[in-house]
């Protein structure tokens, strides 16, 4: 088991943002979180990725609660690819790929020829390699997603969380980057957990989906169990047909009307 | 990245050695200039073999100690806003916004004004008054963690209230207020070794410690998730860096007063030139900020000859012009 969470609670001051959280993210699967707004679907990924701390329960990463884990050894795992980032205009695609060498450095250390071949197969393995020496800051949406993947690929991590990660993107782009990633989970067995807001998406690239309502886990299960009907009356108010997208072996809805 | 060096860290590497070579220049210019005019020759004899001259004199005891504790007020000012603008992703962070000249400034004008007598304690009033001050913004922006922002107003907050104290101070004894304008606008009169020996060891500290931690800044900029993702203990780094800051303008203001301009325009116009990434950040602002004081503190002593000039008004004087230039000429770079 890649991730574990036990009986999370989350709390923002009093409010209670998750309760009775109890999660498996099976190794080398894509698992998404979705869910409407206000649902608790980041706060979700947050606690995950240690980036909030929990009111209560735990979080395992391979079975070992991550509290007893250093920050830097978690780095070396589990990649997380958040949705506010920060980036100075003259920080170039190679430069911000070989910050994902950060956790396997010590201190004081720079990269010896190791790093830099993992580098330089982080830019190949995004297919940015005649972006390396661009400034992220000029890029498009698309391509500066793909260096902060790159980014998270350097670190050579098992797993890697993805918080919304195609928001903001034109949908050419929503593509490239969930083809991405749906390439490195196969490639590299990467366990890969994220947020999507598009149900038809989270449908097409994932293994397993958790539906998050209220704080509270709704339901889970394959894109089969999940994109039903009455789950999406219950949960995101509309009525919808259902199809089956043969190429890609999938389901599929229209909405067609809120409730 | 570093190993194999591509043309723009070759660039970078030049600026860095334009920045010495200007540090270098304006050290001996600021040594041989003043009242009496002491020749190069002269003076590396005076620092190097000791000759018993009125020179010698000259040199060891004014203009050295002054020109060194310039340097070393420039390196700690201009660190000092460097760090601060990474660790709060904010451009106009400076050592003002964790109450360093509000805390030094108060407590020292306290020290100058109700107990005169004791006035040979505002260095250390000043640098304790200025630490205290950044713990006590520090602690008022905590819950569950310090947000940037919320440091950022908290200091602001503060600064406006010990800035209250400091007025009603001016405003109720207004006969004293003129012994102490020199330390509200910065000023390297009568400097001595003392000073040199207040300041240089935190300069010393603060230097080899950021050495080791510029690449740990280059990913807090990143912001405080990606640097949570990339292994870094964001609180604890964050509060490390605060602490070397304070420590590095304060010690700078004890000695020199509140000279506010350098730990925020320096970092910019360096980072202007050679970009933003602490490796080279570092160490230009140590250069470039050490250049900047003694070059304006020169100034101050040549312009008016004999009389002298506090350095923070040359400072402003010269340095926001000069910094506004290079906003609207290096566009490109920034």
């Amino acid at each position: 088991m890649a991730i574990e969470a036990v009986n999370l609670k989350v709390n923002y001051g009093n409010k209670e943002i998750l309760r009775n959280i109890n999660l498996h993210i099976p190794d080398k699967e894509i698992v998404t979180i979705i869910g409407p707004n206000g649902s608790g679907k980041s706060t979700l990924i947050k606690a995950l990725s240690r980036c909030l701390k929990v009111t209560e329960g735990t979080v395992n990463l391979y079975g070992k609660n991550i509290n007893n884990i250093s920050t830097k050894k978690i780095a070396q795992k589990m990649a997380i690819l958040p949705q506010v980032k920060n980036i100075s205009a003259d920080i170039t695609v190679e430069n911000l790929v070989s910050y994902g060498r950060y956790p396997h450095l010590r201190i004081g250390k720079r990269l010896n020829m190791e790093d830099k071949d993992i580098i330089s197969w982080a830019i190949e393995k995004t297919g940015l390699v005649d972006l390396r020496d661009r400034h992220v800051a000029t890029l498009s949406g698309g391509e500066r997603q793909r260096a902060w993947i790159a980014m998270a690929l350097a670190q050579k991590p098992k797993i890697l969380l993805l918080d919304e990660p195609t928001t903001y993107l034109d949908v050419s782009y929503q593509l490239e980057v969930l083809e991405l990633v749906k390439e490195l989970n196969k490639s590299l067995n990467l366990t890969v957990v994220m947020v999507l807001h598009d149900l038809n998406q989270a449908a097409r690239y994932s293994d397993n989906i958790f539906v998050l309502n209220e704080g509270e886990i709704f339901e889970w299960g394959n894109p089969e169990n999940i994109i039903r009907s009455t789950l999406l009356k219950d949960i995101f108010r509309i009525e919808s047909h259902i199809y089956r997208d043969e190429i890609n072996d999938c389901p599929y809805f229209i909405p067609y009307k809120v409730i | 990245m570093s190993g194999y060096i591509k043309e723009k860290e070759y660039k970078k590497i030049l600026i860095l050695i334009v920045f010495v070579l200007l540090f270098i220049t304006s050290f001996f210019i600021s040594v041989g200039y003043g009242a009496v005019k002491i020749t190069y020759e002269e003076i590396i004899k005076a620092i190097f073999f000791e000759i018993d001259t009125v020179n010698y004199q000259i040199i060891w005891n004014v203009r050295l100690p002054r020109t060194i504790v310039a340097a070393l007020v420039g390196i700690g000012l201009s660190l000092s806003g460097a760090i601060l603008q990474g660790v709060m992703r904010n451009p106009l962070a400076s050592p003002k916004i964790i109450g360093v000249s509000s805390g030094g400034g108060l407590v020292a004008l306290i020290i100058l004004i109700i107990f005169p007598q004791y006035y040979y304690l505002v260095p250390v009033g000043a640098f304790i008054g200025a630490f205290l001050t950044t713990l006590f913004i520090y602690s008022l922006a905590w819950k569950e963690g310090v947000l940037p922002t919320r440091l950022v107003l908290a200091g602001v907050a503060v600064s406006s209230l010990l800035g209250a104290g400091t007025n009603s101070l001016l405003t109720f004894f207004p006969d004293r207020v003129s012994g102490v304008l020199g330390f509200m606008v910065g000023g390297l009169s009568a400097t001595t070794w003392r000073d040199v020996r207040m300041i240089l060891p935190y300069v010393l500290a603060g230097i080899i410690l950021l050495s080791f931690l510029s690449g740990k800044l280059n990913i807090l900029m990143l912001g405080d998730e990606v640097a949570t993702g990339l292994g870094v203990n964001v609180e604890v780094t964050r509060f490390i860096f605060i602490i070397i800051s304070s420590l590095l303008a304060g010690s700078a203001v004890s000695v020199v007063g509140l000279l506010g301009f350098v730990g925020l325009i320096v970092p910019h116009m360096t980072r202007l030139f050679i970009g933003s990434d602490y490796r080279y950040l570092f160490p230009g602002t140590i250069f470039f900020g050490a250049a900047i004081v003694v070059i304006c503190d020169t100034v101050a002593r040549l312009l008016f000859a004999p009389i002298e000039i506090p350095v923070g008004i040359i400072m402003s004087a010269m340095g926001a012009p000069f910094f506004l230039y290079l906003l609207r000429n290096k566009e490109g770079l920034k």
